[in-house]
């Protein structure tokens, strides 16, 4: 176990905003984590528990939800559903025993490339600082889901 | 509809605690339209307890299962070679659904996610309300349409007491005061005559307190071999 | 109904006169006689101590025509109000038994309502029962098996036709029991009200005890519809006063009593009857507020008998039962304790 601990990190992002700013940041050489992995979504309203569940169950260490800021959502309120989605998963990854701070919900538009980079790196340093998803082992052995 | 809510997981867990292999079966009718025990809550509810005993270090199997209707023998039938396979089977149906299972399966531990709560309605998104608590003895043409059996905290049927203020309950504030309702709609109907005579005591033979219930419909059943002749 | 005999106070006495009495309740023979009735309020304590039933009960004897004896009164357990009016027959003090429908179902109201009979109980107020969410047990089950309307009817048909709720004979002839009932004239519907007495007297309430009355002006309007209804001359109806201890009783009633109506200008007095006097000085606040708060109770007594249709008034000073012959006086409703 001397090898450096790389949190993996999903990153579930609205077509509308995050996902955009977050090529916006590669193409702007902007340095965000590699080991960030970008699932497109035409929005965080269709972000389902179970999606964040199986993330976790499959090893991910870390989960990051970017939507629209608030008040900016292309169907109105769905940004404000992932949110309170996010707020029950927290509440169900204690229960599970799992840290709930690896799970994080941001809001950014389309030009905040920069601020989408910051952002992720936080969330990884976040959970650099929590260690490997206890599942992840495991997952890699093909014993859960 | 009737309304239920997952048990805590914690709850959950604590009755697997000695198995290893579980399935967990939905319930497609009551329990999938308030968010308790449809395919979305059975996928939530697997994964979670998976996740909580590979973190405890006891994996624990939970396949998915689900069923239109966990109330109805022929529903739950072609469940019967599947459960042979698991340790015990944790229903995510009403108490109705949970026990039609264990019935059917009478070799096999059967085990409630659920707690169900009442006879109910979604009055916004997110939020169900209790209307019929089954009593046996409908009075709504009496109370113009609203029951003074599961609205009313102490089940008047001759008026509201003395805590009722502003239209409200005086057991909780948030819950219109059922009595109060009645004479409104009453009064608008032009009817409050009918509220002024006295209800006699209600029969409760036919709410629980008679015990088991049961309805017969002789026209429904199975006819006998020899039905005879006239 | 006799309609003929000597009326002591306006539009009282409805109940039946002298030698037609339905029981041998005293609080019957007072009204009856047309006159002004009186009634207080005993609380049984919460352990098995009968010492201070008994104190409470000296105190009040003499002065009222009987009281009332709450049953697990807010949901709290309590000593029984049958075995707690026993302890105050002993005592001399005629006892009205309250008993809620929250805690028993129609057997064990009836049985209950026999034994008491048979102990020399002549009173029942018929209530619905404080929920018990807000009591000590918020986890009990309820019970509701009638409603405080069928009570009264059924204690009616127990006594005039000597019949169980069943409809079957009573061997022997049923309790001779003068039923009360309760009415808020400040809860809601406040159309409602009214016509909801008058169920009452129509189920065969015989008296009725007002929820506390501070709001004389809402209490006029709900007695002047009573009286179009006649329903006053169906029932005895009895106002509930209170004696406020300070000005935060004022504002808990206010705030925190479902059904309650208290104007601010009490609390302004209860304010005022403290001015002078230094804060730090608990005691001699306590005590101005109190003289005060029993001057606001004599001063809403004499108002409200003059109300057309009222017959008497049922004093609820909880917990301090020394006030009821202090209050009587002074409102000169009986100048000594009677024999």
């Amino acid at each position: 176990m001397s090898v450096e601990f790389k949190p993996e990190v999903v990153a579930f992002c609205c077509r509308h905003c995050a996902y955009a700013a977050a090529d916006l940041a590669g193409g702007g050489r902007q340095a965000y984590p590699s080991a960030i992995k970008i699932v497109e979504l035409p929005c965080t309203g269709r972000m389902d528990v179970v999606n964040v569940l199986h993330a976790f169950e499959s090893g991910a260490d870390g989960v990051l939800v970017a939507g629209c800021l608030s008040g900016k959502c292309h169907y109105i309120k769905g940004n404000l559903y992932a949110r309170q989605r996010v707020n029950y998963l927290k509440a169900l990854l204690d229960e599970i025993g799992l840290e709930s701070e690896r799970l994080r919900m941001v809001n950014i538009s389309a030009a905040m490339g920069i601020r989408f980079a910051e952002l992720a790196n936080e969330h990884v340093e976040c959970v650099r600082k929590l260690g490997p998803n206890p599942l992840r082992s495991a997952a890699k052995q093909g014993v859960a889901a | 509809m009737i309304v239920a809510e997952s048990k805590p997981l914690e709850a959950i867990s604590a009755m697997l605690q000695r198995y290893e292999k579980v399935l967990a079966v939905g319930c497609g009718t009551c329990v999938t339209v308030c968010f308790a025990g449809g395919r979305k809550e059975v996928a939530t509810l697997a994964a979670s307890l998976r996740m909580k005993r590979g973190i405890e270090g006891k994996p624990l199997e939970v396949a998915e299962a689900f069923v239109q209707r966990q109330c109805e023998w022929e529903y739950i039938e072609p469940l019967a070679e599947q459960v042979k396979k698991y340790d015990a089977v944790l229903s995510l149906g009403c108490g109705v659904g949970v026990q039609t299972l264990a019935e059917r399966f009478p070799g096999t531990r059967v085990l409630p996610a659920l707690n169900t709560l009442f006879m109910g309605l979604p009055t916004e998104a997110g939020v169900w309300e209790e209307r019929c608590q089954a009593c046996g003895a409908c009075v709504l043409d009496k109370t113009g349409g609203i029951c003074p059996v599961s609205r009313c905290a102490k089940q008047l049927f001759n008026g509201p007491c003395g805590g009722s203020q502003n239209g409200v309950c005086e057991v909780d504030k948030s819950v219109p005061c059922a009595w109060h309702m009645i004479w409104e709609r009453a009064d608008a109907l032009g009817m409050t005559d009918a509220l002024m005579e006295i209800e006699p005591p209600k029969n409760w033979a036919s709410s629980r307190d008679g015990g088991l219930r049961r309805m017969v419909r002789d026209d429904l059943r199975t006819p006998t071999e020899d039905g005879g002749n006239e | 109904m006799s309609q003929d005999h000597a009326l002591a106070v306006p539009g009282a006495a409805p109940v039946a006169a002298q030698g037609t009495l339905k029981t041998a309740s005293n609080l019957e023979r007072v009204l009856s006689q047309g006159r002004f009735a009186v009634t207080a309020e005993l609380g049984p304590p919460r352990g098995c101590d009968a010492a201070p039933v008994r104190k409470k009960a000296q105190i009040l004897k003499g002065w009222v025509d009987a009281a009332n004896v709450t049953d697990n009164q807010a949901a709290v357990v309590r000593m029984s109000s049958i075995a707690t009016g026993l302890l105050m027959i002993g005592e001399g003090l005629e006892p009205i038994i309250q008993m809620t429908c929250r805690d028993r179902n129609r057997l064990a109201m009836q049985s209950d309502l026999l034994g008491a009979a048979a102990h020399g109980v002549h009173n029942l107020l018929c209530l619905s029962g404080d929920h018990q969410s807000k009591g000590d047990h918020p986890g009990a089950k309820n019970v509701h098996d009638i409603d405080s309307i069928q009570l009264v009817a059924m204690v009616r048909a127990m006594r005039d036709e000597n019949r169980y709720q069943n409809g079957k004979d009573i061997p022997g002839g049923g309790p001779r029991i003068f039923i009360g009932a309760a009415e808020n004239p400040f809860a809601d519907p406040a159309a409602m009200r009214p016509y909801r007495m008058r169920k009452k007297a129509l189920a065969g309430a015989d008296f009725i005890q007002t929820q506390l009355v501070y709001d004389v002006p809402r209490f006029r309007e709900f007695m002047k519809k009573a009286v179009d209804l006649g329903v006053h001359k169906q029932l005895a109806i009895l106002a509930g006063v209170g004696p406020l201890k300070s000005p935060g009783m004022a504002r808990h009633l206010r705030q925190n009593v479902p059904g309650m109506s208290v104007p601010e200008v009490f609390d302004a007095r209860m304010e005022a009857a403290v001015k002078g006097i230094d804060t730090e000085d608990k005691q001699a606040r306590t005590r101005a507020w109190r003289e005060e708060g029993k001057r606001i109770c004599v001063e809403l007594i004499q108002e409200i008998r003059e109300i057309e249709g009222v017959a008497g008034v049922h004093i609820m000073a909880i917990e301090w039962e020394e006030a009821v012959p202090e209050i009587v006086k002074a409102s000169g409703l009986r100048s000594s304790a009677a024999g």
